[in-house]
C-alpha cells in the first residue's frame, strides 16, 4: 500500500514537472505565433519592401511611413557603442579578478559587481539624464546630451556585470594545468593570459559578450530615458536616436487597436526577436568552433 | 654522490605552505646527464621539492622558501635571475598530460614564440622535437589536429616534445606515467633513457620498478626529509636505513 502510494506520488511529480517544462515551449511558441500573426496582418497593409527600405518612421502623419531602418540603425548604434565600451572593460576586469587579484580583493569585487546588476534600469536612466548626458553635452558643446552616446554609456554599465561575471567564470573554470603548462615553458602572466587563457576560455567569453549584446538590444527603459527619441534618421553617436524597444514602449500605449500602426509595432517587435535569435545563433557558432580544441 | 658533474642541487632547503612545514632542511644533488628518481610515500614532499627547481611555487602566495637551489653556479632564487629564464632552462613535464587546447604544431610553437625564437627556425625545431620524442612518425601528417584528440600517451610525449624543443638544461618530470597504460609507459620510459644523453632528468615516481628501470640515482624521501640518496642499485638492494628498506620492499607507502 505504502509502496503504491510512493509510485503514485512519483508519477504525479513527473507529470507536474513535465507540464512546467512543456509550458515554457507553449509560452515561447505562443509569443512567436502572436508576433508572426500580427506581422502578417501588417504586411497586408504595407509592402514588406517599403517596411525595409523606407527611411522614415512616421506613423502619425498624413502620409504615414513605416520604415524600420532608422529604428534598426538606432538600436545598432547604441548597442555597438555599448559593446565597444563594455567588452574591453568587462574582459579586462574579469582577467584582473581571475589572474592578478588576490583572493581578498576578488571577494570584495565580485559581490560589488553583482550588485551593479541589481540597479534598476530606471535608476540608470536617471543617471543618464542628470549626470552622463549633461557631461556629454558639455564635452560636445551641444544643448543637451540625450543622444546615442549617452545610451551607449548607460547600456555598457548595464551589460558590464553580465560580461564580467560570465567571463570570470569561464576563466576560472579552466584547469590550472593550462597555466602551469604555459608558465613551465617560460611564459609570463600576460603571455599566458593572452595566448592560452583567453583563447581557451573563448567560448565562455563569446557567450558573455552575446549575453551582453542581448541585454543591450532588448533594454528599453534606459534608452527611452537617455537617448532623446527623435524620430529623424540617426546620424551618429552625438545625435538623438530612437531604438526599436523605445518606439514600441512609447507608441504601444496610445495606438488604436488593430490599426496599421498597431500591427506595425508587432512587426518591429518580430524583427527585434529575429535579431536576438541571430545573435544567439552566432554565439553558438563561435562556441562550437573553439570547442573542438577543448579537452573532453 | 659520484664523480659526475653536479648540475642541480638544493642546499638546506625549507618550504612552508602557510604554517605547514613541508620540506625540512633538504640537501640533494643531481648529476649531469643522469636520471635521478625521487621516491617516497604520498605527501612526503617529492612533487613539492620538484616544483622548487623551476620556481612553480612562485604562483602560490602562501608558499615560503628558505635555502638555496643552484643550477650549476647560479642561485635560481637570486633576485637578478628572471623566473621565465629559470623555467626555460629547467623544463617540466606534469603528472597529467596537459597539452594546450591548440593544434599539435602550435603546442610546441607556443614555447618557441614565447622565447623569441625566429619564425624561420621554428618548423625545423618542431620537427626535431617531435622526432626526439618519437612522435614524428605518428603525427607528421596531422600536425594541425587538436592535441586533445591524441591518445593519453601521445599527449604526454607531446608535452615532452614541447619541453625539449626549448633545449632546457634540466627536465623535471612529475609522475609522467601515472595516467598511462603499460605500453605508453614503456614508450615514455624508453624516451627518458634516450633523453638523458642530452639532459639532466629528475623524475618523481610512485612506481618502484620504474625507478629501477630508468634511474641512475634514487632519492628516498619521507615526511619532508631526505632519508637516503645514492645509486639506484644501492637504494633498492643495499639500503643503509631501515626506513628505506621497508619502503622499497613494500612494507609501507
Amino acid at each position: 500500500m505504502k509502496l503504491a502510494a510512493r509510485e503514485t506520488i512519483d508519477s504525479f511529480v513527473k507529470a507536474a514537472f513535465r507540464t512546467t517544462g512543456l509550458l515554457v515551449i507553449v509560452i515561447l511558441g505562443g509569443i512567436f505565433v502572436m508576433l508572426l500573426w500580427n506581422t502578417i496582418a501588417f504586411f497586408a497593409h504595407i509592402k514588406p519592401l517599403d517596411f525595409i527600405t523606407a527611411t522614415q518612421w512616421n506613423p502619425g502623419g498624413n502620409r504615414a511611413s513605416y520604415g524600420i531602418l532608422p529604428l534598426m540603425v538606432s538600436t545598432g548604434i547604441v548597442t555597438l557603442g555599448a559593446m565597444m565600451i563594455a567588452i574591453p572593460l568587462g574582459i579586462g576586469t574579469a582577467a584582473f579578478m581571475s589572474e592578478y587579484a588576490n583572493s581578498r580583493l576578488r571577494n570584495i569585487l565580485k559581490p560589488m559587481i553583482e550588485m551593479l546588476a541589481a540597479v534598476p534600469s530606471v535608476a540608470i536612466g536617471f543617471l543618464g539624464i542628470v549626470i552622463v548626458g549633461p557631461e556629454i553635452a558639455k564635452l560636445a558643446h551641444q544643448a543637451n546630451g540625450l543622444n546615442a552616446l549617452n545610451g551607449a554609456v548607460l547600456l555598457a554599465i548595464m551589460a558590464l556585470p553580465t560580461i564580467i561575471t560570465v567571463t570570470e567564470d569561464a576563466l576560472q573554470a579552466l584547469p590550472v594545468s593550462y597555466r602551469e603548462a604555459s608558465y613551465s615553458v617560460g611564459a609570463n602572466r600576460w603571455q599566458t593570459l593572452r595566448k592560452v587563457i583567453i583563447p581557451a576560455a573563448a567560448p565562455g567569453i563569446i557567450a558573455a559578450v552575446m549575453l551582453g549584446v542581448g541585454r543591450a538590444i532588448g533594454e528599453t527603459m534606459t534608452v527611452l530615458m537617455a537617448t532623446g527619441n527623435a524620430s529623424a534618421f540617426p546620424k551618429g553617436f552625438f545625435h538623438s536616436v530612437r531604438t526599436i524597444t523605445a518606439t514600441i514602449a512609447i507608441e504601444m500605449g496610445e495606438v488604436p487597436y488593430q490599426t496599421t500602426h498597431y500591427y506595425a509595432l508587432f512587426a518591429i517587435a518580430a524583427v527585434l526577436f529575429l535579431i536576438t535569435l541571430l545573435v544567439n545563433l552566432a554565439g553558438e557558432y563561435f562556441v562550437n568552433r573553439y570547442r573542438k580544441y577543448q579537452a573532453t | 654522490m659520484n664523480e659526475a658533474i653536479i648540475k642541480l642541487s638544493a642546499q638546506g632547503l625549507n618550504l612552508w605552505f602557510g604554517n605547514k612545514h613541508v620540506l625540512k632542511n633538504v640537501s640533494v644533488t643531481f648529476p649531469e646527464k643522469q636520471v635521478t628518481a625521487l621516491i617516497g610515500p604520498s605527501g612526503c614532499g617529492k612533487s613539492t621539492l620538484l616544483r622548487c627547481f623551476n620556481r612553480m611555487h612562485d604562483l602560490s602566495p602562501d608558499a615560503r622558501i628558505e635555502g638555496k637551489i643552484m643550477l650549476e653556479n647560479e642561485d635560481l632564487y637570486d633576485k637578478k635571475i628572471s623566473v621565465t629564464e629559470v623555467r626555460k632552462r629547467v623544463g617540466m613535464v606534469f603528472q597529467k598530460a596537459n597539452p594546450f587546447p591548440k593544434s599539435i604544431y602550435e603546442n610546441i610553437n607556443y614555447g618557441l614564440k614565447i622565447n623569441d625564437i625566429p619564425s624561420k627556425e621554428r618548423p625545423a625545431i618542431i620537427e626535431r622535437a617531435l622526432k626526439e620524442s618519437y612522435l614524428w612518425e605518428e603525427v607528421k601528417d596531422e600536425l594541425k589536429k587538436p592535441a586533445t584528440r591524441m591518445s593519453g600517451g601521445q599527449q604526454q610525449r607531446l608535452c615532452i616534445a614541447r619541453t625539449v624543443a626549448l633545449r632546457p638544461e634540466v627536465i623535471l618530470m612529475d609522475e609522467p606515467c601515472s595516467a598511462l597504460d603499460p605500453i605508453s609507459t614503456r614508450k615514455v620510459e624508453e624516451l627518458i633513457v634516450q633523453l638523458k644523453k642530452q639532459y639532466t632528468i629528475v623524475i618523481v615516481t610512485h612506481n618502484m620498478q620504474q625507478a629501477q628501470r630508468i634511474a641512475d640515482q634514487t632519492i628516498f624521501m619521507y615526511l619532508g626529509e631526505v632519508v637516503e640518496e645514492g645509486r639506484t642499485d644501492d637504494i633498492f638492494n643495499h639500503p643503509q636505513k631501515d626506513l628505506t628498506k621497508n619502503y622499497v620492499s613494500g612494507h609501507f607507502g
